[in-house]
């Protein structure tokens, strides 16, 4: 069984369908990357998946559980982490603070300060400025930080909205090495990225998506080959 | 002398607009939504605390106890009942139906109390004090008015910046999306949004009705008009803001009698307000609003 089926799923705006019934899984351990235009839907979908967004019909199975029945608050205890479009770390408070937010719902105190440090390990950077405040940070490093506040919360599967966006290409290799590491150490990964090289780069398989459907989908090798996708996508 | 006892019942007076306001600031932090019942609330506080107190002979304490009860209940009923169904309506719906909470709260007490003038019997006992071989009285009210307000506004501050259901309303002030993605029940968090402003207003108003001996079914709208201004002059949904907002509006109010004009005073302040949002339209200590484009 997949860890996360999404089935005949569809989201409306008012009367605007954004997404037309589309069905994808991701298995454990995986790195699946949704790769699409501007406004094909990508961001709806994760945001649909946790909860931001109702969905009008469909289903969203995780680990068996259906999540378009489940309050968005109560979906990160289940194990699911959403890194968001834009970041969305919260500026007033302190990278500290910020990462304390991201294990709300984590009770035992040891466990939360051996994710901290893990986070620290991991993100050195964070641990330098923790006490400075989130809105002050770089761009790479509020990326960093939103990354590292999804991990507070221990998750089984991390959801990263254009983790890549308004970044340097150096900053941007750098995050998804990260990515990668992440992955390794046995988190799921579902990644939407408009920068489809370098999501391609570090998936196992991709759906692509266009204006609410996914047109294309399979190993993330054979799309990278694939002559439409490059056209579309790759600028070759 | 006259400067420093303006000034002491100054403070005094704008303590207690400070305690309105943070109910105010926070509702508005928090739900995005201007509450203009709020004010109403102080009202049922003093109405509650003379039914148990005057009617009933209870004793003091007892009745602030019944009072902070009752309106924390109210505050948090009203959310559900009026504002919770328009969480996704737009914002003019939400201020009309808080104008007719208003009215509603105002009317009912008419119905149940009656239109006449209720006189206060003050909740605080404590001797005034007289400074400078009694060139400054500073009274009772106003010593416990400022005691009680430090201690609040100290507390609450720990509460926000030290308890997890604090920084879990500073999460969602900034971004309820976010703060959702972390865990953060966000109705639960309004609830006890509300259910904090609404105690806070019900000890504002035993402090008021303490110093303003007059209960009427109208006696909270004046002050949270003014607490209101006091929370926009501070900067909406800070609470700082709030806390000095309240204070500095007291202060004004009061030197303003004391030099200028009675008549004149709420129409100083409300120039002030007009002033301050004329050079700073976020006030005091309000945050620059990112527009996404």
């Amino acid at each position: 069984m997949a860890m996360l089926e999404i089935k005949d799923l569809e989201v409306c705006y008012g009367v605007i369908r954004a997404i037309k019934g589309i069905s994808f899984e991701v298995n454990q351990g995986e790195v699946i990357a949704l790769i699409g235009a501007n406004g094909a839907g990508k961001t709806t979908i994760l945001h649909t998946i946790t909860g931001l967004v109702p969905a009008k019909s469909g289903s969203i199975l995780f680990e068996g559980k259906e999540l378009t029945k489940t309050p968005a608050h109560k979906i990160v205890s289940m194990g699911m982490a959403h890194v968001p479009e834009g970041r969305r770390i919260f500026q007033q408070l302190s990278v500290l603070e910020n990462l304390k937010l991201g294990a709300y719902t984590r009770k035992d105190k040891n466990e939360i300060a051996q994710s901290l440090k893990m986070v620290y390990e991991r993100f050195p950077r964070l641990e330098e400025r923790k006490n400075q405040v989130a809105g002050t940070l770089s761009g790479g490093e509020q990326q960093m930080l939103a990354m590292g506040r999804a991990l507070m919360s221990k998750p089984r599967i991390i959801l990263m909205d254009e983790p890549s966006m308004g970044l340097s290409p150096l900053l941007v290799t750098e995050i998804f090495d990260i990515i990668k590491v992440i992955s390794e150490s046995g988190t799921t990964v579902l990644l939407v990225e408009q920068n489809a090289k370098k999501a391609l780069s570090i998936a196992d398989r991709a759906y692509v998506l266009e204006t609410g459907n996914i047109t294309l989908s399979g190993k993330a090798s054979d799309l990278m080959n694939n002559e439409s996708v490059q056209k579309a996508y790759l600028g070759e | 002398m006259d400067f420093l006892s303006y000034l002491v019942s100054g403070i005094s007076l704008g303590s207690i607009y400070a305690l309105i306001a943070l109910g105010y600031t926070m509702v508005y932090g928090i739900a995005k939504m201007l509450n203009f019942a709020h004010g109403d609330i102080i009202m049922v506080g003093g109405y509650v605390i003379f039914t148990m107190c005057t009617t009933w002979g209870l004793p003091t304490p007892a009745g602030i106890i019944g009072a902070i009860i009752i309106c924390t209940v109210l505050g948090v009923v009203i959310e559900r009942v009026a504002y919770k169904p328009l969480r996704k309506a737009t914002s003019l719906a939400v201020l009309i139906t808080a104008i007719g909470v208003s009215y509603f709260l105002q009317n009912a007490a008419l119905l149940i109390f009656g239109s006449g003038t209720k006189s206060f019997t003050s909740v605080v006992t404590i001797p005034a004090i007289h400074l400078f071989d009694g060139a400054l009285v500073i009274s009772g009210e106003t010593i416990v008015t400022i005691i009680v307000s430090v201690i609040i506004m100290i507390v609450l501050s720990l509460f926000i910046n030290k308890t997890k259901p604090g920084r879990a309303m500073l999460a969602v002030s900034e971004d309820r999306g976010a703060a959702q993605l972390m865990g953060v029940n966000v109705n639960g968090t309004i609830t006890l949004t509300f259910a904090i402003g609404s105690a806070l207003a019900a000890i504002a108003g035993a402090l008021l009705c303490s110093a303003y001996p007059a209960l009427s079914s109208t006696t909270g709208a004046m002050p949270g008009i003014k607490a209101f201004v006091a929370a926009v002059f501070g900067g909406i949904g800070s609470i700082p803001g709030a806390m000095i907002g309240g204070i500095l509006l007291g202060v004004i109010e009061n030197l303003s009698k004391g030099y200028i004009s009675t008549q004149l005073s709420d129409t100083i302040v409300f120039c002030v307000l007009i002033i301050v949002l004329l050079v700073k339209p976020t006030g005091l200590f309000g945050k620059k609003i990112d527009e996404k484009v």
